[in-house]
């Protein structure tokens, strides 16, 4: 099947967040759910990173309604920290593209974190927060495979014609 | 394109799109929580976004399957000798347990209390998502087509699992009684002493707050629920007592439990309709 040029760029795009929303949900054994990165935050993040202009707040509170939806959380808890993850991406991004790799990781786990704070305030004020200090586990394993997950999704931009 | 002090309005900035979208988000929430407003959206967003939790589940269901497929013809047998005689013993337990129910409605109308009527229960079969992290929910695939509603009891074999808490046309979502937000009234079933069950966040350990050391509760205890606040039916296993500590810097006892049903296996749960409420009749035709 040939797609046009535009076509293709679309496609990775819808592809890439598909794929991020489905690992997001897919069932793990009881012992790895903790172990879950935030796949969808993690691409919100790449691609607002990546081209600023074209993916920002608008899709970051779109990724994190239909998480909403999928998770059956509080509708818009999930919208408000995504739109604010991708708010700051976008923000920082000429800085952020510059850091060698592993400092790129160090942000990538503050956005995380900054995420998942909020999302816990939300779920505090309607009285849910859960109680394990393993709530903040899914940040730090985002970081660590943002490297890997940077290469891949670069790739796949490049492969896309996104550019 | 139309300028305001020289920036277009074609394309507002990130800042602007945030704060929209930021007041918007606390819009919804607050609908959502308070005043439920928007459970007919949910229901139709549910309902959309069921093919999404089918497609992350196929993984999970074609692994099953295959597993299904290489059962040994010893095992298939191993395990249907297992079942028939398990039937046998429950069969036998059954017997008494219709005389007892005769015993027991005779007794209540002695009392002139109140009749317990049979409660009406379906399986549903669980739909294998995972649910926002360290929330602990569970998609079933039965939903207001079959009846199901918002406050419905669930439980599995061998204890209540949760309740339901989203309803769409043939999905809906339990809140399990580990959910850090859940809460279920119980009865310690050896000194009749009242108390309140709360979830953690944990997959397999609630807690029993709000307890004094004078209290005549033990480890090991059974907690049934007392049907208080009309959600649960009475007398389902809830959880068992596993550890009591007592810190005499706290007001109240430490205690753990850990919830009765399996809930983190099991592909099925059943749904149960209270036998004496009358808007539920109608509803399951």
């Amino acid at each position: 099947m040939r797609l046009s040029p535009d076509g293709r760029r679309r496609a990775t795009l819808i592809g890439t967040f598909a794929a991020a929303v489905i690992l997001a949900i897919m069932p793990f054994p009881n012992w790895a759910e903790p172990f879950r990165p935030d796949w969808v935050g993690l691409v919100l993040i790449y691609w607002c990173l990546a081209i600023p202009d074209r993916v920002s707040v608008g899709t970051g509170w779109l990724m994190g309604f239909i998480q909403d939806i999928l998770y059956g959380s509080l509708l818009g808890s999930n919208a408000l920290a995504k739109s604010l993850v991708a708010f700051l991406v976008v923000r920082l991004h000429l800085q952020v593209r510059m850091f060698p790799r592993w400092q790129q990781a160090v942000s990538v786990l503050g956005l995380l974190v900054a995420n998942q704070l909020l999302v816990l305030w939300i779920r505090g004020a309607i009285g849910q927060a859960p109680e394990t200090i393993g709530y903040w586990t899914p940040s730090i394993v985002g970081a660590l495979l943002w490297p890997w997950l940077f290469v891949i999704l670069r790739d796949l931009r490049r492969r896309g014609g996104i550019s | 394109m139309i300028t305001v002090f020289g920036r277009s309005l074609g394309a507002p900035s990130p800042l602007t799109r945030l704060i929209l979208l930021s007041a918007f988000s606390v819009a919804l929430m607050m609908l959502d929580h308070r005043g439920h407003h928007l459970e007919k959206i949910r229901a139709g967003l549910s309902t959309l976004a069921y093919p999404i939790q089918l497609v992350a589940a196929a993984p999970a269901y074609v692994g099953r399957h295959m597993a299904d497929f290489f059962t040994t013809r010893g095992t298939l047998r191993e395990d249907n000798e297992k079942l028939l005689a398990e039937r046998h013993v429950l069969l036998a337990r059954l017997l008494q347990f219709e005389a007892l129910k005769e015993e027991n409605q005779r007794l209540r109308q002695m009392l002139v209390s109140a009749a317990q009527v049979a409660d009406k229960i379906i399986a549903a079969e669980l739909v294998e998502v995972s649910a926002e992290p360290f929330t602990r929910k569970v998609v079933v695939s039965k939903g207001s087509r079959e009846g199901v509603y918002v406050g419905q009891a669930v439980i599995d074999a061998h204890g209540i699992m949760g309740q339901v808490t989203q309803v769409a046309a043939g999905v809906s979502r339990v809140t399990l009684i580990t959910d850090a937000g859940h809460a279920i009234p119980v009865l310690n079933n050896r000194s009749g002493l009242r108390a309140l069950v709360f979830g953690t966040g944990h997959p397999d350990t609630v807690k029993v707050p709000y307890l004094t050391a004078i209290t005549d509760i033990k480890e090991g205890d059974l907690l049934v629920s007392s049907g208080m606040g009309g959600t649960f039916p009475p007398g389902y296993p809830v959880a068992r007592i596993v550890k009591i500590v007592h810190d005499p810097n706290e007001s109240f006892l430490s205690i753990t439990a850990k919830p009765a049903a399996q809930l983190n296996h099991g592909k099925q749960v059943l749904l149960i309709w209270r036998g004496n409420a009358p808007q539920s009749e109608s509803k399951t035709k």
